[in-house]
């Protein structure tokens, strides 16, 4: 019975993590989207522009990604121990550009109109590399990481593979695309008919990206393999191929009448959230690849309880001052007015 | 064998870097976001304008700290898994979900109300706008008391038990977060913030007093309010940190026997060391100022009370000992000299020259950065005095570090030391700036100057901004 239980409640945590990842894969990726798009506006008043489309909120995006560590860290330990060691220096790449991005946000006011610039490049750099590394990241545990008792038993360079390149890469356009889609959504005039180009340019490349590592992922390893193309699993994963043409056609459709400003940035958010599933049905039930499932890593019943208490309660809370503060900064923003 | 100790090495170092880096910020914006609220009430409460142009000062310095006190948390929280890999596996049931809670119940809750707060008055309206103020200082305060019940149990574990793994199981949870030390050192750090805070916003407003706008009411008014917590905080925060000393004897006697300097047991009254170098090869303080018995009453309250000295345990269970005695009587000087400011500004305060003195006024200054000075030497005492433990007498340091080379986590550390001096350094240039003048009659806030000012309106010019020190002062 306690065991029926515990075992609900590791799924439970599996999903709700898988939540907070997506959560903030979303958020933070138009967020870094904007800083990978910078260099094409290269105007300054345009800058100011796209980067107060997100002063308000960047922070909260970013406490997404705090949620998915602690959430690791609580709720699935052992694969935290594992996974950090594993993927050291993409991981401390990250983070430090992150570093770099978060302080531009402040820094680029402040800083003398002849030192703008290095600010600029802070933001353009941070929020590229903590896009990459991040597509490293999942390149990494998506290939396998060794694993030796209770601990990493790889060596420094395994996380770096030409797969792992090719998943940083279409992490960076798919990033871009989503921040081109939600300038599109908060600018009027010239810019946003830049980013709608730019969200053309950077909606083919990341189809194309999604083509390519979906082609590699089913050779990584033969579980991958069965799970895609064995009968009946293929009942399961061929709609994810589907639906994601189906929303492509959609959203270069949307970009070419316009109108409809929110509809590609939606369109593209549910692209993510169908490849997320996708990546999602491939690594079940495994945290780490063909060596851990989500129950050998989980934490104790006592744990995960205690805190799905929590997130229950807070996480709806959470969701909705969240959705208060994108609330009070909506709309488009005017270069004349600010906000209006 | 020698790769592993230099991994040790260079990840305790690492730790205690960013560590260090991180608490800075987060120990002002505590205190400054507080103050934020105290001041954006007083101007809803008395429509005293001189109010609405101090948030609109010190909310701009804020928007920054806080930025940086962000960033260099979010690599925190990763690090545990990076450079501590099987602390983490042991004691991630346990601490785990106290730092989860700390995300769900108190990151969220700044971060989403930090938007409206700094652009958002005009927005929401002054109601709403007023309640976010309120959030982000609670969020703040919530936000210590979580991850101060980890590290406090770091130090005093309870509420636990151990799988054949060698896990650490949660028994209890109130026992976990509410371990012994941890209500003592909440109250003694949370205090520690405030007037941290306080004497930053003590120096700046000496600071600009002396440059000639001792006129401005506004800076008056942050003088006042400063002195004030000095003279009132700091006596409690004495008493605070006595009540944590007597704590520690309690759960970590070898800790106060660091602190104490104390090699030898007393058994009729120990001394109280002031000064002096502690030499552990010979066991002994050198050069040591002492005053007989007055350890004993301090720890024990009772002239004549035995105290067991180094000594009593073997010597591989003692914490490096000059730097915890050292680190110790830094905080404590520092604490006694905030007294004595805190008094002096009474006098002043009396005989009616808290805004001409200007002695009074270059004191302030000088003491501008202590309390950040106080708070990075109480932490080191605090956790350099739980060596040679992570999880104090059950997880030794050495078998809690992650199976990552030295040249790894040497590298990092370079890169982190490099980054952080350069970020930050930049940080605290832009601080500066802003501080440099007096608060004007126009002060724009984060919304007028930062990153939502309408394009329309040009900023003002860095000339602009020097001469408005003398237009306030002229007010
Ligand atoms: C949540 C836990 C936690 C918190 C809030 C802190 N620490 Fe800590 N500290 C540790 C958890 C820890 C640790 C993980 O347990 C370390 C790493 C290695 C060790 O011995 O303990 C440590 C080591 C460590 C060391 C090295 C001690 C040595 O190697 O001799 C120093 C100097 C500090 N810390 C300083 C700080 C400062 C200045 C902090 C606050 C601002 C602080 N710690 C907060
Ligand atoms: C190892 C220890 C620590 C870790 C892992 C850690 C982690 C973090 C993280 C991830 C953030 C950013 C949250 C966000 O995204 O908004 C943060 C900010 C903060 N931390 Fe820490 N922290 C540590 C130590 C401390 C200590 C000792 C205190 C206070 C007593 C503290 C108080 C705060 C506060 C008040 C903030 C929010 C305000 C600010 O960002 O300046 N932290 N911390
Ligand atoms: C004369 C006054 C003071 C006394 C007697 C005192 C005493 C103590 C003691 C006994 C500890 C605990 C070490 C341990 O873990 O055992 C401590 C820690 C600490 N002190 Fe103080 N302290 C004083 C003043 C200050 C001041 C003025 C500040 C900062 C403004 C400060 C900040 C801290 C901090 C941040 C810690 C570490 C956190 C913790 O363990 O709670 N202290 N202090």
């Amino acid at each position: 019975m306690d065991l029926a239980i515990s075992f609900d409640l590791t799924v439970a945590w599996a999903l709700l993590l898988a939540t907070a990842i997506f959560i903030y894969v979303v958020l933070d990726g138009f967020d870094l989207g904007l800083g990978i798009l910078y260099p094409f506006f290269p105007k300054k008043s345009d800058r100011d522009l796209v980067m107060n489309s997100v002063a308000p909120v960047w922070d909260g995006n970013e406490t997404w990604l705090v949620l998915g560590g602690g959430g690791l860290f609580a709720a699935f330990p052992l694969a935290y121990a594992i996974l950090m060691p594993a993927l050291y220096p993409p991981i401390i790449a990250m983070l430090l550009a992150l570093v770099f991005r978060g302080v531009a946000f402040e820094f680029r006011w402040r800083a003398r109109d002849n030192r703008r610039f290095l600010w600029d490049a802070a933001f353009i750099g941070g929020s590229t590399v903590a896009a990459f590394a991040q597509g490293v990241i999942l390149g990494a545990i998506l290939q396998g990481i060794e694993v030796d008792g209770r601990a990493y038993g790889g060596t420094w360079w395994d996380w770096l593979s030409p797969f792992t390149v090719i998943t940083g890469v279409a992490v960076v356009l798919g990033y871009a695309l989503l921040g081109a889609t939600w300038l599109n959504m908060k600018l009027a005039g010239e810019p946003q008919e830049k980013a709608r180009l730019l969200a053309w340019r950077f909606g083919l490349a990341t189809i194309g990206s999604i083509v390519v590592v979906s082609l590699f992922t089913p050779y990584l390893d033969t579980a991958y393999w069965e799970r895609w193309f064995a009968w009946p699993a293929i009942l399961f994963a061929a709609p994810v191929p589907i639906l994601v043409g189906v929303l492509t056609l959609a959203l270069f459709r949307t970009l070419t009448r316009g109108g409809h400003d929110a509809a590609p940035f939606v369109i593209v958010l549910a692209i993510f959230l169908i490849t997320f599933a996708g990546l999602g049905i491939s690594m079940w039930p495994y945290i780490i690849p063909t060596e851990v499932t989500i129950y050998d890593a989980a934490s104790p019943y006592k744990s995960q309880l205690f805190m799905f208490v929590g997130a229950c309660v807070l996480l709806p809370i959470i969701l909705g001052y969240t959705t208060y503060a994108y609330w009070v900064f909506r709309g488009k923003i005017d270069p004349e007015k600010g906000y209006h | 064998m020698l790769d592993q100790f230099d991994a040790l090495l260079l990840a305790r170092f690492q730790f205690a870097f960013t560590v260090a880096f991180h608490f800075i910020f987060p120990s002002i914006s505590i205190g400054l976001a507080s103050y934020l609220a105290v001041l954006n009430g007083m101007w809803l409460w008395t429509r005293d304008e001189a109010y609405l142009r101090l948030w609109k000062f010190w909310v701009k310095p804020f928007a920054l700290v806080f930025a940086m006190g962000v960033v260099s948390g979010i690599t925190m929280s990763y690090q545990f898994g990076t450079n501590w890999s099987v602390f983490s596996d042991k004691t991630g049931p346990v601490l785990g979900p106290l730092m989860a809670y700390e995300v769900l119940t108190a990151f969220f809750l700044e971060a989403g109300f930090l938007g409206i707060m700094l652009f958002g008055r005009e927005r929401v309206g002054e109601t709403l706008h007023m309640v976010a103020c309120l959030m982000v200082a609670v969020g703040t305060a919530i936000s210590a008391s979580w991850i101060l019940s980890v590290n406090s149990w770091m130090h005093t574990p309870a509420g636990y038990t151990i799988s054949e793994d060698g896990q650490f199981l949660p028994a209890d949870w109130l026992a976990v977060i509410f371990n012994p030390s941890f209500l003592h050192r909440f109250a003694h750090t949370l205090t520690a913030a405030y007037l941290t805070t306080a004497f930053v916003v003590a120096g700046v407003a000496a600071w600009q007093m002396l440059r000639g706008a001792d006129k401005n009411r506004a800076t008056r008014t942050m003088f006042s309010m400063a002195m004030w917590m000095a003279a009132l905080v700091t006596p409690v925060q004495i008493f605070l940190g006595d009540s944590q000393g007597l704590n520690t004897l309690e759960h970590q006697p070898v800790k106060v026997m660091a602190m104490e300097g104390h090699y030898e047991s007393h058994p009729d009254g120990a001394p109280l060391v002031l000064f002096g170098w502690p030499n552990s090869e010979e066991r002994r303080v050198d050069y040591a100022v002492e005053i007989p018995k007055l350890s004993s009453l301090i720890l024990k309250h009772d002239l004549n009370a035995p105290l067991d000295g180094l000594d009593s345990v073997p010597e591989e269970e003692w914490p490096p000992v000059p730097i915890v005695f050292w680190a110790f009587r830094v905080m404590v000087g520092i604490g006694f000299l905030m007294l004595g400011i805190g008094l002096f500004s009474l006098w002043n305060r009396w005989k009616g020259t808290l805004y001409t003195n200007r002695w009074l006024h270059r004191w302030a200054v000088a003491m501008g950065p202590s309390g950040l000075v106080a708070v990075i030497a109480g932490w080191v005492t605090t956790e350099v005095g739980r060596q040679p433990y992570t999880v104090y007498g059950l997880l030794r340091t050495a078998d809690s570090v992650s199976p990552v080379g030295a040249p790894a986590v040497g590298a990092s550390l370079v890169a982190y030391i490099v980054i952080y001096f350069v970020v930050f350094g930049a940080g605290v240039l832009y601080i500066f700036k802003l501080i440099n003048h007096a608060p004007r009659m126009d002060e724009g806030g984060a919304e007028e100057e930062g990153p939502l000012r309408t394009s329309g309106v040009t900023p003002a010019t860095e000339v602009g901004r020097d001469a408005a020190i003398q237009g306030g002062a002229a007010e």
